[in-house]
C-alpha cells in the first residue's frame, strides 16, 4: 500500500519535471524523454528492467538528497548550529554498507533473468548474417526460403545530400532524415530470427533501439542476437560504434512482413538477381557503363573520394588525374576489387556485382576530369574473380 | 598560483624569470605549473567542446565536416582527461602534500620537475597532427575516440605520435606517483601516522598506486597499436589469430581505473573541505580510508563492463555486472560519511563549501547513472549514447573538475595570501552550477531516446534538447572565462588571509603563514 | 618511521629535467617522422641529448651521494621509488603477458568455433583448427617452425639463474667489505648477462632465417617477438646499469652503508631474471 502511493507520487514528481520541460518550450520535448520500450518481448523486459533500476536510483537519491537539504538548511551556523562532536560509529557504517548492498542484489536479480534471456539464441527459425562495413551494412541471407539473397544498405541518397557540409537542406524536410535506407533488410514476423554479426574493416554495432539490444560486429569474429517481431513494421536505428568519418551516417532499417508479403519480397529478389545476371554477360557501350558507373560511384566512393574526385588531401586521394585511375586499367580494376590493405581503401570485389564493378571502374577513367578513353566490360571483370 | 614572493638565502643564484620556472625544483612552484597547465588544456579541451556543441546545435552539418568533428570529440575527451584533470590533480597533490604531512618538500624533487616538464612536450606530440593535412587543421589528428580502438585507429597514417605522445604521458604519470608514493611513505613529520594523514593525502597515496599500476598497462596497449600498424604483428587482427576486442580489454584495464585516478583525490578534496565549513570531524575517517582502498581494488576487475555489447560470453558478462554494481556500495559508504559529517554540523557556506556540496549531489546523480549502466542487459540500450555521456561527464565536469575548483577555491587564500572575493566566488558557483545542469541534464534524455554519441549529425526528434544542451554548453564555458578572471584578480590582490584562513580549518597546512613560504617544515613539526 | 627530516636533501633547481625532456621528444618524434617514412635525424640526434642527460644527470647524483649530501632519509626514499619502478615495469610486461593468456585462452579457441563461436569458424575460417602455436587462420607471415625450450633457451634460463646468484655473492662481498669479491661478482655477472644477450641474438637469426619465425608470422610471432624483444631491452639496460656500477665499485663509491645505487641495479637485475621464467615457461615451453 505504502509503496504505491510512494510510487505514485514519484510518479507525478517526474511528470511534474516532464512537464515542467515540456511546457518551457515547442513540441517534441516530451517524446524524447525515456528509453523506448519497443516491440518485442526483449525490449519490453529490458525497458521493465531499465525502469526499476530507474526507480529505484531515484528514490536511493531522493533519500540521500533529502538528508543532506535537511542538514544544510537545519544546521547552519547562521542559525545557530553548534558542531557536535560525534565522528565515529561502527554500528552505522555497518547498516549503511548492508542497506545498499541488499538493494543491489535485489537490482541483480532480475538482471540476470534478462540478461540469460537476451543472449540466448538457440532454436533460431532463421539466420541472416550482417556485416558492417565503411560506411553501410550488407544483409546475406543464409538460410531457409530467402537462402541466397545478399545486398547492401546505404544511407539513402536524399539523406545523404542533405547531410553533405553546408548543402543548406533542412533536416525536417525529411520524414526520415538520417534514418533511412536504399535497401531495408526485410524479416518475416512470428518467427525467431538470429542475427550473425560481424564486420568487414572496423568495429561497427547494429543497433535497433525497438528490438531491445545492439550488438558489436566485430571484423574477424560472428557475434549473435536474436530478436521474434509480432507486428508488421518499419524500425530504425544507426550504427552505434564509432568507425570512422561517416560513422554518423549508416543507419539500420528493418521492415517486419507477414509471412505472405515476406514470400513475395523474397520471389522479387530473385527475379531482380537474375536480370542482374543476365546483363552482366552482355556488351556494354562505353556511355552506358559512364552513365551506371555514376550512381555506383555516387553510392560506394563519394563518402571518401568526395563527389568532384578531388578526395581530401592527405587522407583520401583524388581520383582525378590519379595516377592509378588513368595509368594502366589493370591496376586500377585490381585496388578497386582487392582494395589496399592496411588503408581505408577496402576490397569492392565482394561488394559490387561485374556490371557496378566494370562501370564504376569505367566511369573514374571517363569522368571526374578524367578522360582516358578505354573501358572494361562485365565479362572481363567476371573472368578476373 | 603564487608569485613566490619569500626568496631566502641560500637561493641566491638561483635562475630567474622563465629558468626559475624550468629549472624548478620546489614543489609550490611545480604545483603551480601543473595547475595553469591544467587551466590552459581546461580551454582548449573546453574550446572543442564547443565546437562540438556548435555543430549539435541543431541537425543537419553546419560548422565543420565529419572528420573533424570525430577528431574534436577525441582530442576533447583526451585533452580534458590527460591534460586538465590529472595535471590538475598533481598540481593540487604537489603543493599540499608536503605542506599537510609537514616534509619540507617532495621526496625527489628534480624528478619532480621533469614529471611536469614532460608534459607540454607530450601536448605538442598529441596536437601537432592536427596541423599536418593539405589545408590549416584539416584532420589528420587522431579522429578515433580517446579510447583508440582498433582496427579503426589503425587506419590512420599519423598514429605514430598519438602512441609516443601517449607513451610520454604515461612516463610522466608514473614518475609524478612515484614521488608521490615516496613522498607520503617516507617524509612524513614525526608522529604523522598513517592513520592520522588527512584524507587528501590519503586518497592520493591510493590514487599514485593506481597510476603506477594502469599506467604501463596503456604504455603496453599502444605498443601493441604501434607494432600491429608499423612492424607486421598481429595482436588486434583475426586473420593472424590476434582480437580487436583484446585491445579493449588491455585498455580498459587501464580504462576503468584511470576514472577512478581521476575521482579518488576528489574524494579526498571533499573530505578536507566539508569538515571544514562543517566545523565537525571528518565522520568516520576509517571507514572513509578502507572505503577508497576497496574502490581502488574493485575498480581493477569490474574493466568490461565498457564491453557488455562486444560479444563476450555471458558468464563473463554476468560476471562484470555483479562486480559493477558492487563499487556502489563503498561509494555509498563514503557519500553516508560526507552527510553524517554535515549533519548536526555549524555550517556555514563559502565559495569552496558550495562547490563541495554541489559536488556531493551532483556526483551522486552521475554515479546512479554509471550504477545504472552496469546492469548489462540494461546497457545493451544504453551503451555508446548520450545517456553515457551524461553518465561520465556528471562524474567527471561536476565530480572531479567541480572539486578541482573547489580545492583552488579553498587553498587559493592559502598559495596566494588574499582572500577571494566570496561575491566573485558565487557568482562563478552559480553560474557554472546551473549551466552545467542545463548543458548535461538533457542528455540524459536524448540518449534514452537512443542518439548515438560520436556522431556530429542526428535526426530531428533529438533536436530540441540538443539545442538547450548547447546553449547550457557555451553558458558553461563562459562562465570558465570568468573563473580566469576571478583566479587572476586573487593574485593580484585582495583581503589580507590569515594563517588559519577558514575559522574551521584544521590541519598542519594552515599553521604556517599565508602567502605559504617558498620553504615549509624545513625543520618538521611534530604532530601529536 | 622517519626520526628527524633536518638534513633531508633538496637540490638546487637543475636544468637536466627539460634537456631530458627535449631529448625525450626528439627521439620520439624523430622516431615517428622515420615510421612515416621520413629522416632519421631527429631520432638520433634525441638519442644522443637524452644519453647527455643521463650522464649529466646521474653524475650529478653521484657527485652529490660520493659528497655525502644524502641521509638515511634521502637513501630511503631512492627505495621506496626503485621499488614502485620496478613495479611499474611489472605491468608493463603484465600487458603483454596478457595478450598471450588471452590469445591462448580465448581468441584462438573462438576462431576455431569455441564457445558460442561456432559461426565464427564456419563463416569466416571454415578449415581452421585451432592451436597454440599458431599464425592464424588466415596463416599471415606463411608456415614457420617453433622456438624449441630445451636448447638455447634453456641455457639462457642457466646463464640468468647463474648471473642471479654471482650478483648476490658480490652483494655479500660489498657488504663484508671485501672489494675484490664484490668485483668479481660484478664482471662475472655483467659477462653472463651479455652472454645471454649474445645468445638471444643468434637465436633471432635462428629464428629468421631457418624457422621462418618472424615479428609477422601472426600472434605467435608477435607475442614471442615482442616479450623477448623487451625483456631483452631491459636486459641490455639491466647489463649497461651492472657495468656501470662495476666501475663505480672499482672507483670506491660504494660502502657497507651507502650503496643504494648497487642494491637498486641488482633488484632490476633480479627482476629481469623472475620475467625470464615467466618467458621461459610461458612463451617456449609449454606451448
Ligand atoms: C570520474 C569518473 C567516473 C566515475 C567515478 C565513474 C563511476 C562509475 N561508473 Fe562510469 N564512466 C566514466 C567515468 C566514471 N565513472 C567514463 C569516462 C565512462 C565512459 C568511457 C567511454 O566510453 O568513453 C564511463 C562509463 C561507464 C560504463 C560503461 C557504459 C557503456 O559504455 O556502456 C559503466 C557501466 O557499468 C559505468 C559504471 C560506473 C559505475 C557503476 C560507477 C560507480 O563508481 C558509481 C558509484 C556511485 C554511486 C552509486 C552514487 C553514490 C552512492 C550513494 C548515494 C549511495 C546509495 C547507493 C545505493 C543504494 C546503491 N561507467
Ligand atoms: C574531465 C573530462 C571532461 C570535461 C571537463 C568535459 C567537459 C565538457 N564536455 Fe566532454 N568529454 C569527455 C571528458 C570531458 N568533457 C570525454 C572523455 C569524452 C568522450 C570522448 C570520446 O568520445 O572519445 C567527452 C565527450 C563529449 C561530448 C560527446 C561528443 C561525441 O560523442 O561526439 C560532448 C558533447 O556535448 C561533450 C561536451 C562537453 C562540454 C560542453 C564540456 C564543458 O564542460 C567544457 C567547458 C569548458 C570550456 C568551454 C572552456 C572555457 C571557455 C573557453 C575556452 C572560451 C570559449 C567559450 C565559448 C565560445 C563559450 N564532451
Ligand atoms: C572508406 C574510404 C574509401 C572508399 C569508400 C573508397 N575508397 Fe578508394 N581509396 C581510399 C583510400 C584511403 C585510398 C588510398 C590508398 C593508398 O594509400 O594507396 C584509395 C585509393 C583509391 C584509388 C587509387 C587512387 C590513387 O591514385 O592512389 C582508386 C582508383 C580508388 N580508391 C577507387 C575507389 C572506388 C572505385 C571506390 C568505390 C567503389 C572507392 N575507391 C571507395 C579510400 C576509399
Ligand atoms: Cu559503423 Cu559506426
Ligand atoms: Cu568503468
Amino acid at each position: 500500500m505504502f509503496a504505491k502511493t510512494l510510487r505514485r507520487a514519484l510518479s507525478s514528481v517526474w511528470g511534474a519535471v516532464l512537464l515542467l520541460s515540456a511546457s518551457t518550450a515547442i513540441a517534441g520535448f516530451g517524446d524524447t524523454l525515456n528509453l523506448r520500450e519497443g516491440v518485442t518481448a526483449t525490449s519490453k523486459t529490458v525497458y521493465g528492467l531499465h525502469m526499476l533500476i530507474f526507480w529505484i536510483c531515484v528514490v536511493a537519491c531522493a533519500a540521500v538528497f533529502a538528508v543532506l537539504i535537511y542538514s544544510l538548511f537545519a544546521h547552519r551556523k547562521s542559525k545557530g548550529a553548534v558542531p557536535a562532536t560525534f565522528h565515529e560509529s561502527t554500528t552505522v557504517e555497518v547498516i549503511w554498507t548492508t542497506i545498499p548492498f541488499l538493494v543491489l542484489v535485489g537490482m541483480a536479480v532480475p538482471a540476470t533473468k534478462a540478461l540469460l534471456a537476451l543472449e540466448d539464441t538457440r532454436d533460431a527459425d532463421m539466420s541472416i548474417l550482417v556485416t558492417g562495413y565503411q560506411w553501410k551494412w550488407k544483409y546475406d541471407y543464409i538460410d531457409g526460403a530467402a537462402e541466397g539473397i545478399s545486398f547492401f544498405s546505404n544511407l539513402d541518397a536524399k539523406s545523404n545530400e542533405m547531410r553533405q557540409l553546408g548543402s543548406g537542406a533542412n533536416p525536417a524536410d525529411h520524414e526520415h532524415y538520417l534514418l533511412d535506407v536504399d535497401n531495408r533488410v526485410v524479416v518475416p514476423i512470428n518467427k525467431k530470427i538470429r542475427f550473425l554479426i560481424t564486420a568487414n574493416d572496423v568495429i561497427h554495432s547494429w543497433w535497433l533501439p525497438d528490438l531491445g539490444w545492439k550488438q558489436d560486429a566485430i571484423p574477424g569474429f560472428v557475434n549473435d542476437g536474436w530478436t521474434e517481431l509480432t507486428e508488421p513494421g518499419v524500425y530504425r536505428g544507426k550504427c552505434a560504434e564509432l568507425c570512422g568519418k561517416d560513422h554518423g551516417f549508416m543507419p539500420i532499417v528493418l521492415e517486419a512482413m507477414t509471412e505472405d508479403d515476406y514470400n513475395q519480397w523474397i520471389a522479387d529478389q530473385k527475379a531482380g538477381a537474375a536480370a542482374a545476371a543476365a546483363s552482366a554477360t552482355q556488351t556494354w557501350t562505353l556511355d552506358d557503363l559512364v552513365a551506371r558507373g555514376e550512381s555506383v560511384y555516387n553510392t560506394n566512393c563519394v563518402a571518401c573520394h568526395q563527389a568532384n574526385g578531388q578526395g581530401i588531401p592527405g587522407v583520401f586521394p583524388a581520383i582525378t588525374g590519379s595516377a592509378i585511375a588513368t595509368g594502366d586499367i589493370g591496376g586500377h580494376i585490381d585496388i578497386v576489387m582487392n582494395g589496399k590493405a592496411g588503408t581505408a581503401m577496402q576490397a569492392f570485389a565482394g561488394q559490387l556485382n561485374d556490371v557496378d564493378m566494370a562501370a564504376v571502374v569505367t566511369y573514374q577513367r571517363n569522368a571526374l576530369g578524367n578522360s582516358v578513353g578505354d573501358m572494361v566490360q562485365p565479362s572481363e571483370i567476371a573472368a578476373l574473380r | 598560483m603564487s608569485t613566490a614572493t619569500t626568496h631566502d638565502d641560500h637561493h641566491h643564484g638561483a635562475p630567474s624569470g622563465i629558468m626559475r620556472w624550468i629549472t624548478t625544483t620546489n614543489h609550490k612552484d611545480i604545483g603551480t605549473l601543473y595547475l595553469w597547465f591544467a587551466f590552459i588544456n581546461l580551454l582548449i579541451g573546453g574550446a572543442m567542446a564547443m565546437v562540438i556543441r556548435a555543430e549539435l546545435f541543431q541537425p543537419g552539418m553546419q560548422v565543420v565536416d565529419p572528420n573533424f568533428f570525430n577528431m574534436m570529440t577525441t582530442m576533447h575527451g583526451l585533452i580534458m582527461i590527460f591534460g586538465a584533470v590529472m595535471p590538475g590533480f598533481v598540481g593540487l597533490a604537489n603543493w599540499q602534500i608536503p605542506m599537510m604531512i609537514g616534509a619540507p618538500d617532495m621526496a625527489l624533487p628534480r624528478m619532480n620537475n621533469w614529471s611536469f616538464w614532460i608534459l607540454p612536450f607530450a601536448a605538442i606530440m598529441l596536437i601537432a597532427p592536427m596541423f599536418t593535412g593539405g589545408a590549416f587543421l584539416d584532420g589528420q589528428g587522431p579522429a578515433f575516440g580517446w579510447t583508440m580502438y582498433a582496427p579503426l585507429s589503425l587506419q590512420y597514417d599519423k598514429l605514430s605520435f598519438f602512441i609516443f605522445a601517449v607513451h610520454m604521458l604515461g612516463f610522466s604519470s608514473i614518475m609524478g606517483a612515484i614521488n608521490i608514493i615516496a613522498t607520503i611513505l617516507n617524509m612524513r613529520a614525526p608522529g604523522m601516522t598513517l592513520m592520522k594523514m588527512p584524507l587528501f593525502v590519503w586518497t592520493w597515496f591510493i590514487t599514485a598506486f593506481l597510476l603506477i599500476a594502469v599506467m604501463p598497462v596503456l604504455a603496453g596497449a599502444v605498443t601493441m597499436l604501434l607494432t600491429d600498424k608499423y612492424f607486421g604483428t598481429s595482436f588486434f587482427a583475426a586473420a593472424g589469430g590476434g582480437d580487436p576486442v583484446m585491445f579493449q580489454h588491455v585498455f580498459w584495464f587501464f580504462g576503468h581505473p584511470e576514472v577512478y585516478i581521476m575521482i579518488l583525490p576528489a574524494f579526498g578534496v571533499v573530505s578536507q573541505i566539508i569538515p571544514t565549513f562543517a566545523r565537525k570531524p571528518l565522520f568516520g575517517y576509517s571507514s572513509m580510508v578502507y572505503a577508497t582502498a576497496s574502490i581502488a581494488f574493485l575498480s581493477f576487475i569490474v574493466w568490461a563492463h565498457h564491453m557488455f555489447t562486444v560479444g563476450m560470453p555471458v558468464a563473463g558478462e554476468l560476471y562484470f555486472m555483479y562486480a559493477t554494481v558492487m563499487i556502489a556500495v563503498p561509494t555509498a559508504v563514503k557519500v553516508f560519511n560526507w552527510m553524517a559529517t554535515m549533519w548536526r554540523g555549524s555550517m556555514t557556506f563559502e565559495t569552496p563549501m558550495l562547490w563541495a556540496i554541489a559536488f556531493v549531489f551532483l556526483f551522486s546523480l552521475g554515479g546512479f547513472t554509471g550504477l545504472m549502466m552496469g546492469i548489462a542487459p540494461a546497457d545493451m540500450q544504453y551503451h555508446d549514447t548520450y545517456f553515457i555521456v551524461a553518465h561520465f561527464h556528471y562524474v567527471l565536469v561536476t565530480g572531479a573538475v567541480f572539486s578541482i575548483i573547489a580545492a583552488v577555491y579553498y587553498w587559493l587564500p592559502k598559495w596566494t595570501g588574499h582572500m577571494v572575493n566570496e561575491t566573485h566566488g558565487k557568482i562563478h558557483f552559480w553560474w557554472s552550477t546551473i549551466s552545467v545542469n542545463v548543458l548535461f541534464f538533457p542528455q540524459h534524455f536524448i540518449g534514452l531516446a537512443g542518439m548515438p554519441r560520436r556522431i556530429p549529425d542526428y535526426s530531428v526528434q533529438f533536436a530540441d534538447w540538443n539545442m538547450v544542451s548547447s546553449i547550457g554548453g557555451f553558458a558553461f564555458g563562459l562562465a570558465q572565462v570568468y573563473f580566469l578572471f576571478v583566479l587572476i584578480k586573487t593574485i593580484k590582490g585582495g583581503e589580507k588571509a590569515t594563517d588559519q584562513v577558514w575559522e574551521g580549518a584544521e590541519g598542519l597546512e594552515w599553521t604556517i603563514p599565508s602567502p605559504a613560504p617558498y620553504h615549509t617544515f624545513e625543520t618538521a613539526p611534530t604532530v601529536k | 618511521m622517519s626520526s628527524s627530516n633536518g638534513g633531508y636533501y633538496l637540490p638546487q633547481p637543475s636544468h637536466w629535467p627539460i634537456v631530458g625532456s627535449i631529448g625525450m621528444f626528439l627521439l620520439l618524434g624523430g622516431f615517428g617522422i622515420f615510421l612515416g617514412g621520413g629522416s632519421a635525424i631527429g631520432m638520433y640526434l634525441g638519442a644522443v641529448v637524452l644519453i647527455i642527460m643521463l650522464f649529466g644527470w646521474f653524475g650529478t647524483v653521484i657527485n652529490e651521494s660520493v659528497s655525502g649530501k644524502y641521509n638515511d632519509q634521502v637513501d630511503m626514499s631512492f627505495r621506496w621509488s626503485m621499488g614502485w619502478f620496478i613495479f611499474s615495469e611489472v605491468m608493463f610486461f603484465a600487458a603483454f603477458f596478457g595478450a598471450l593468456f588471452y590469445a591462448r585462452m580465448w581468441a584462438v579457441p573462438w576462431l576455431g568455433g569455441a564457445g558460442n563461436n561456432v559461426m565464427t569458424n564456419e563463416l569466416l575460417w571454415s578449415g581452421f583448427d585451432a592451436a597454440w602455436p599458431t599464425n592464424g587462420p588466415g596463416e599471415v607471415g606463411g608456415p614457420f617452425e617453433i622456438m624449441g625450450a630445451w636448447g638455447i633457451p634453456a641455457i639462457n634460463t642457466l646463464i640468468l639463474l647463474t648471473s642471479g646468484v654471482t650478483l648476490t655473492w658480490s652483494h655479500w662481498g660489498l657488504k663484508k667489505n671485501d672489494r675484490t669479491q664484490m668485483i668479481l661478482g660484478l664482471m662475472a655477472t655483467v659477462a653472463l648477462g651479455v652472454l645471454f644477450l649474445g645468445l638471444q641474438a643468434y637465436e633471432y637469426i635462428h629464428a629468421y632465417q631457418d624457422l621462418n619465425l618472424k615479428l609477422t608470422s601472426g600472434m605467435y610471432g608477435s607475442t614471442f617477438f615482442l616479450l623477448t624483444g623487451f625483456h631483452g631491452l631491459h636486459v641490455t639496460l639491466g647489463a649497461t646499469m651492472l657495468l656501470i656500477i662495476l666501475l663505480r665499485s672499482m672507483k670506491g663509491h660504494f660502502s657497507e652503508h651507502n650503496h643504494f645505487a648497487f642494491e637498486a641495479v641488482a633488484w632490476y637485475w633480479h627482476f629481469v631474471d623472475v620475467v625470464w621464467l615467466g618467458l621461459f615457461v610461458f612463451v617456449y615451453w609449454l606451448i
